[in-house]
């Protein structure tokens, strides 16, 4: 099922006698395909409104996200969450759309000082699991009027509702940009070094950790003088390592843009799972999980983890601050292991009570989500 | 405003419940004494006042659950209370409800530089966050005007903003985590000193829901390195629409100050009289502030200048010291105080586009002059969020009325131009009855199923937020069921 407007989106999500399995451009899918209908987003496309002077942009939901970036570029700015392009590290095909970013709340490097998808969407027009069209927030920067759904949808993954039109605070490109990397750090001086970074006054935005390369990175974003400056300053903090600098705008683009879709296990085996902890637990948590191999973002704060197929991370761990994802599983662990870390019973009953009321007879995406 | 009847069945009932009360706080901390009761009977939304049955005042999250399971079990409304500065009647009252005051739970629990968060009670004042932390070189972002005194509590509930979240966001872009305690006395955790939930964002699901799906006791923010240095530049224009035009370019240029902050005619009069911060007398001002080292500032500030001189400024003034940067913000800050002196004031906080700015201020100086009343503006103008300051004499008779209807007008002009009813001081009692102009029926609904999922019985603060005819079906089957 292919919609092309949010009306006949309605009107087959409201006579859906079955499962449906909502899809974007299909190149975030987690988890295996339940059974069901296929019911895609992208016939739902265009820009509906980009008003650079307000930072704002409205699209729907199926616009493919090139289409989107190419539109922000004409004018000097840029999605400031960085959203990452999954298709290397899962081997999927296709065109990533707006709301599939929206629906995973799809974050890159930048999240850890700018924010994440869900801080930079302003409103949502979604259809619910009986088929009713609501919307939420609108398209202004500030808006507390009622409450937020426009979060709740952000990283529901179609399981509360299908997205049929966001609208983004954009950001300015900016003029320049350049990478701080210091080299030979162990996983704890390195997330020690970035939480120094990041605790500068020098705006950090981004903070990763190649352990395989031996590199950790710190980026600077801004006026050209600016990031110079902000490189130096930074530099004179870790005096004694040894330090590159790296100012080429289009190689500093490359290198995280390699970070954002974590090429470094593109091609190769096992599950890959996503942690996201407290940075400074990251060094004792990355050692406990047991993986082929890992690396670092945000600080610490997001750990990408190559595991053994069919491995269980979460049993690895025991208890811990924070949450595991599975984002590409095998065989093995799809069927064993639940993708989204298993929540407390209070919060888990919040979040069943919320699908049944969102979507009462089940059709969203079951199972997905618990 | 209208507010429902009291429950005559709770009245009648108040003695046992605040026997109960006592029995789980110690002594001081229930107060039920009519004449102490009354302390709670507004917000700074003054006009409307109730004092409650009672008031309880818990130190502990274990405190707020044992207090939450009596009224849960007696079915009597419980109204969460932080510093009680809400300018929408977020905490007014009813007859029959218990206020429980989060005031006593002010202790700084952790606080974390390297992983850059600090965790407190959320009796804590919004300023004494980054108090705690500003002498070691962080601060806490969000900054309403109101932050000496407002508690974290009520910045949660309401999602407040400030002057400075053009750069830095609201609350909600700044809290991590937090502890609540449903009607029920169920403890939930939400979030922590990790980012992002691992299913769904009910973190931000609660932040800005107005005390209305648990009670908030525990929260952790996330606090900045402070920049090295930051500076305002004060500029003059002979019109709205080119002050308008100007914040535009600015955004468009690239350059992201901290903030953006516009004042008309009026109200740069009032201020300047209060408090003598030397602005010029002009039909609009802004005062645009960046941050950095000295010659980032220089840099950016050189921009925003050669924009602005762009537009024909009647002045154009740069901080040359700390003393001169105070004062240009000084009259900004007070402009609330300086309104006050003069008249009595409803505060409205609409949000716009942008670049409805000229049009909407045209059209409210049309609409003020066909109720006989003055407007005048402050706001917060990169993000469009407006502070229209209606000004009446509440000594005379129907002045109240006729300002209200004027700010309703004026509300629902900012959702025709594609904007909101209200851009940080939230809904409340205020805006209530004007949510439908915003919202269709299944846009309510999917969000008071929401209420329905964490309040069942609708007892949590349940008069505010949904205008009382569409929520009185869900409030009555409560009622009902007794
Ligand atoms: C002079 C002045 C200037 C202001 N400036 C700004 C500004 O710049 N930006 C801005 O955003 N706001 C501003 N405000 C509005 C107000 O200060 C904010 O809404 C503030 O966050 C309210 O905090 P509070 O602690 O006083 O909350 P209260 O007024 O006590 O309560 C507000 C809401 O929070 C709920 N609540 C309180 N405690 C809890 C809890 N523990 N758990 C769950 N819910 C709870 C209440 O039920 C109520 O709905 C201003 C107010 C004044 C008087």
């Amino acid at each position: 099922m292919r919609p092309t407007s949010e009306d006949e989106l309605s009107e087959l999500v409201a006579g859906a006698t079955g499962p449906l399995h909502v899809r974007g451009g299909g190149t975030r899918s987690m988890a295996r395909a339940g059974p069901g209908e296929v019911l895609e987003t992208g016939g739902l496309t265009g820009i509906a409104l980009h008003e650079p002077g307000a930072l704002t942009l409205v699209a729907k939901a199926g616009t493919p996200i090139a289409e989107i970036e190419a539109a922000l570029e004409a004018e000097g700015q840029r999605l400031a969450f960085e959203p990452m392009d999954h298709r290397g590290l899962l081997g999927t095909a296709g065109e990533p759309t707006i709301g599939g970013a929206v629906a995973a709340n799809v974050s890159g490097p930048r999240r850890i000082q700018t924010g994440a998808c869900r801080d930079f969407l302003l409103g949502v027009r979604f259809v619910d699991g009986t088929g009713a069209v609501v919307k939420n927030g609108g398209r202004v920067m500030k808006n507390v009027t009622g409450y937020d759904l426009v979060k709740l949808m952000a990283g529901s993954r179609g399981t509360l509702g299908v997205l049929t039109e966001v609208a983004l605070k954009v950001l300015p490109s900016p003029e320049t940009q350049g990478t701080l990397v210091l080299h030979g750090l162990s996983d704890a001086e390195a997330v020690a070094a970035m939480a120094r970074g990041l605790g500068s006054p020098f705006e950090v935005t981004g903070a990763a950790h190649l352990p395989g390369r031996g590199e950790t990175c710190l980026r600077i974003e801004g006026f050209a003088d600016s990031v110079c400056y902000r490189l130096g300053r930074l530099a004179d903090l870790f005096a004694g390592h040894e330090i590159t600098r790296e100012t080429d705008p289009d190689a500093v683009a490359a290198r995280w843009r390699g970070i954002r879709d974590v090429a470094e296990f593109h091609g190769k085996p096992g599950d890959v799972w996503c942690l996201s902890v407290k940075p400074g637990d990251a060094p004792e948590i990355a050692a406990r999980a047991g993986a082929d191999e890992v690396l670092f973002d945000w600080g610490g704060g997001r750990i990408w983890a190559r595991m053994p197929e069919g491995s269980d991370l979460r049993a690895h761990l025991g208890a811990f601050a924070g949450h595991a994802t599975l984002v590409r599983g095998s065989e093995a662990a799809l069927s064993a292991l639940p993708v989204f870390q298993p929540e407390p019973a209070p919060v888990a009953a919040l979040s069943a009570g919320l699908r049944r009321r969102f979507d009462p007879r089940g059709v969203l995406n079951p199972g997905l989500m618990g | 405003m209208q507010m429902p009847e009291p429950d005559a069945r709770i009245l009648s009932r108040k003695d046992d419940l605040v026997a109960q009360l006592k029995r789980v706080l110690p002594g001081g901390a229930v107060i039920s004494d009519p004449a102490e009761t009354r302390a709670y009977e507004c917000d700074a939304l003054t006009a409307y006042a109730c004092p409650p049955l009672a008031a309880v005042l818990p130190a502990s999250t274990e405190e707020v659950a044992a207090v939450l399971k009596i009224c849960h079990a007696a079915g009597v409304p419980v109204v969460p209370r932080g510093a009680g500065t809400s300018l929408a009647g977020g905490v007014l009252p009813t007859a029959d409800c218990v206020i429980l005051g989060v005031a006593r739970m002010t202790e700084v629990l952790e606080t974390d530089y390297d992983n850059r968060f600090i965790r407190v009670q959320t009796g804590r004042t919004n300023l004494s966050v980054t108090g705690a932390v500003e002498e070691d070189g962080f601060f806490y972002a969000p900054d309403p005007s109101s932050q000496l005194a407002c508690a974290i509590a009520g910045n949660i509930a309401m999602n407040s903003g400030g002057a400075h979240c053009l750069k830095y966001g609201v609350t909600t872009n700044n809290l991590l985590g937090l502890t609540m305690v449903l009607m029920d006395g169920t403890v939930v955790e939400l979030g922590g000193a990790h980012l992002d939930a691992g299913g769904y964002d009910l973190l931000g699901l609660v932040c800005g829901s107005e005390g209305q799906l648990g009670v908030v006791t525990e929260a952790t923010l996330r606090i900045l390195p402070k920049p090295e240095g930051a500076r305002p530049v004060l500029i003059g224009f002979s019109s709205n629409e080119v002050a308008g035009a100007c914040v535009s370019d600015i955004i468009k240029a690239g350059v992201l100050p901290v903030a953006i902050e516009f004042m008309d005619r009026p109200c740069i009069r009032a201020c300047e009289a209060f408090a003598h911060a030397g602005y010029p007398d002009c039909e609009a001002l802004l005062i645009v502030e960046v941050e950095g080292s000295e010659a980032e500032i220089d840099h950016q500030l050189g921009l925003i200048k050669q924009i602005a001189r762009g537009h024909d400024p009647v002045e154009l003034r740069e901080a040359q010291d700390a003393e001169e940067a105070g004062r240009i913000w000084l009259g900004r800050k007070s402009a609330f105080g300086a309104m006050g002196q003069i008249n009595d004031y409803i505060c409205l906080d609409g949000t716009i586009p942008v670049s409805e700015l000229p049009k909407v201020l045209t059209r409210i100086g049309e609409l003020a002059k066909g109720y006989g009343l003055e407007v005048a503006n402050v706001f917060h103008a990169g993000d469009g969020n407006m502070h229209p300051l209606i000004l009446f004499n509440a000594n005379t008779d129907g002045e109240l009325a006729k300002a209200e209807a004027l700010g309703a007008d004026i509300l629902r002009l900012c959702v025709e131009v594609g904007g909101c009813l209200t851009g940080e001081h939230g809904v409340g009692i205020e805006k209530r009855d004007l949510m439908s102009d915003q919202y269709a029926p299944a846009d309510l609904e999917a969000q008071m199923a929401v209420k329905d999922v964490f309040d069942p019985g609708w007892l949590l603060n349940p008069a505010k937020v949904f205008p009382l005819d569409v929520s009185e079906a869900r409030r009555g089957a409560r009622l009902a069921a007794e």
